[in-house]
């Protein structure tokens, strides 16, 4: 069977480094640009269209494509977080069935782990935003903003500390065959609980790692897709959303994904239960479990049941999830996870994950992305990606 | 008895769409905005209403209680403080800190009522206690 698709992943590329002490960020940029478009076969003067995100620095796609010596047709400087690379897969897809270009480059760099950035610092999105004056006197962090979307989680559906704590035990099993991966050690859903409380209810180890690097990815349209080769991979479906505080009704246990991910499914014509890998952006545990209940692979409040013993480990489980090792176990560049997931899906629909890993016939996979926090306001970005024969 | 180290609320942005609210913090009450056009209750307050966009929006004084949505320790922090989201009686949603109670004690749901802290430049920034707890203090200062 062959499914209709209207542009392709032709290369992906994931920065080895984990801290990038001596490089820049537009450095990291290039990069990851240069290994995607090798990965694909191409060269730097192939890119007409290309996409980044806040990350890119100074005036963002304009410096950046001047740094990589880039001409091009096409710009797309959609900002959502951690979410916006794969909400600019979905837009690289439309932009290349418009004809508006054939060679996409989609690029993601950050150092902050070099830079000294903590994992439970405030981040600083500017005194302009509106929503700051109301927020920022109380010290919301990443962590602790998540950390009440898990406690009103539990409160409504039960979950338990040690129903999250299986996610990163999922991750720890998958990290350990990844020689670049910053955490390796197999965990127990008991180190997991033991580990020390960051802001309750979430410990040390549902927090995903701080580090430096990037990633890059390069789409196509499908005549440049025959020439490239059967490593292409096809985007299927896609879908983005936003959600925020509503004007103060809010409802901290549902994510974007309620809306993105029908409408991937739907572009698809697929179903959750036809995908035979996910990769779940996972700053923390809670989102991969609130994720996986909005994406449809079970019911609303079931997610605990579901990631419980070992459903998301390769091999194991129904769902193998981040065999990487995500940004739990392996890295989360720039704090901001969402390139990553796209890769290692590829990786896994071309048969190149780590042999440990590889899911067995790998024929169609889920990414998504979420940006921002789940605890105020959130990106979410789902894209459905299959085999070249898929 | 030794001094136990206070949690420093950073200083809000005050701006003109802000400001009516801040002052009225200073003076003790909790100011929320209501749409003359649609009628709809938003926070936090704007000049335009983000269910109609009419720019009518009026302020009224809030009855300063409700309950907690969700809350999270810090325990990373020094001292440690609770974050916390707390649906108002008149039905929207504000972030702020649950204080003057042991930490164990925070449930969801649980009624509360509006205090207030200094923050480091002096404004008063609404915070929200166990409703039982204000009533109990009340009654002691009554009787002394």
């Amino acid at each position: 069977m062959s499914r209709p698709c209207k542009a392709y992943i032709a290369g992906a590329f994931e920065h080895p480094t984990r801290k990038a002490v001596d490089k820049t960020v537009p450095q990291l940029h290039a990069e990851v640009a240069l290994g995607a478009l090798r990965d694909a076969g191409l060269e730097s003067c192939d890119v007409d269209g290309y996409f980044c995100a806040g990350d890119a620095p100074g005036l963002g796609g304009l410096s950046m494509a001047e740094y990589m010596g880039l001409n091009l047709r096409h710009i797309d400087t959609t900002e959502t977080g951690g979410s916006s690379y794969i909400a600019h897969v979905g837009h690289a897809v439309d932009a290349i069935a418009a004809g508006r270009c054939s060679v996409a480059l989609i690029t993601l760099a950050g150092r902050p782990r070099a830079e000294g950035m903590s994992s439970v610092g405030a981040r600083d999105y500017g005194r302009g935003a509106p929503d700051v004056a109301f927020e920022q006197p109380y010290s919301p962090l990443i962590t602790n903003l998540y950390a009440m979307a898990a406690q009103r989680h539990m409160h409504e559906h039960g979950t338990t500390s040690e129903q999250l704590a299986a996610i990163k035990v999922a991750a720890s099993h998958h990290a350990q065959h990844n020689e670049r991966a910053m955490l390796r050690e197999v965990v127990t859903v008991e180190d997991v609980v033991n580990s020390p409380l960051v802001a309750d209810p979430l410990h040390r180890l549902d927090c995903c790692v701080v580090s430096d690097g990037g990633g890059a990815l390069v789409l196509v349209s499908p005549e440049k897709a025959r020439e490239i080769g059967p490593r292409c991979v096809k985007v299927l479906g896609q879908g983005t959303a936003i959600k925020h505080l509503s004007a103060g009704r809010v409802d901290l246990t549902h994510t974007g994904a309620v809306t993105s991910g029908p409408l991937a499914f739907a572009d698809a014509r697929l179903i959750p239960a036809d995908i035979d890998y996910v990769s779940i952006y996972d700053s923390f545990t809670i989102t991969v479990l609130m994720t996986l209940e909005d994406l449809g692979f079970c019911a609303k409040g079931q997610g605990g049941r579901f990631v419980s013993d070992g459903n998301l480990i390769s091999g194991v489980g129904r769902l193998p999830f981040n065999t990487d090792g995500g940004g739990l176990c392996n890295n989360h560049p720039g704090n901001r996870g969402g390139m990553t997931k796209v890769i290692e899906a590829v990786r896994q629909l071309r048969g190149e994950a780590h042999p440990r890993v590889q899911v067995r016939d790998c024929t169609l996979a889920l990414a998504h992305g979420t940006g921002g926090s789940i605890g105020t306001r959130m990106g979410s970005a789902t894209v459905i990606l299959g085999r070249n024969d898929a | 008895m030794t001094s136990q180290p206070q949690h420093i609320y950073p200083d809000p942005l005050v701006n003109s769409e802000t400001a009516p609210y801040w002052q009225a913090c200073q003076a003790g009450t909790l100011q929320l905005k209501r749409c003359n056009a649609c009628g709809q209750t938003h926070f936090y307050p704007r000049a335009v209403c983000p269910f109609c966009l009419s720019g009518d929006t009026v302020w009224f004084t809030a009855s300063g209680l409700g309950r907690v949505y969700a809350f999270s320790v810090m325990r990373r922090a020094e001292p440690p403080y609770a974050i916390a989201y707390v649906t108002l009686d008149e039905g929207v949603t504000l972030m702020t800190h649950i204080v003057d109670c042991a930490f164990d004690g925070i449930a969801i749901g649980q009624r509360v009522a509006l205090a207030f802290r200094q923050s480091a430049g002096g404004q008063a920034v609404p915070v929200f206690r166990p409703q039982a707890r204000l009533s109990a203090e009340a009654l002691v200062g009554s009787l002394s």
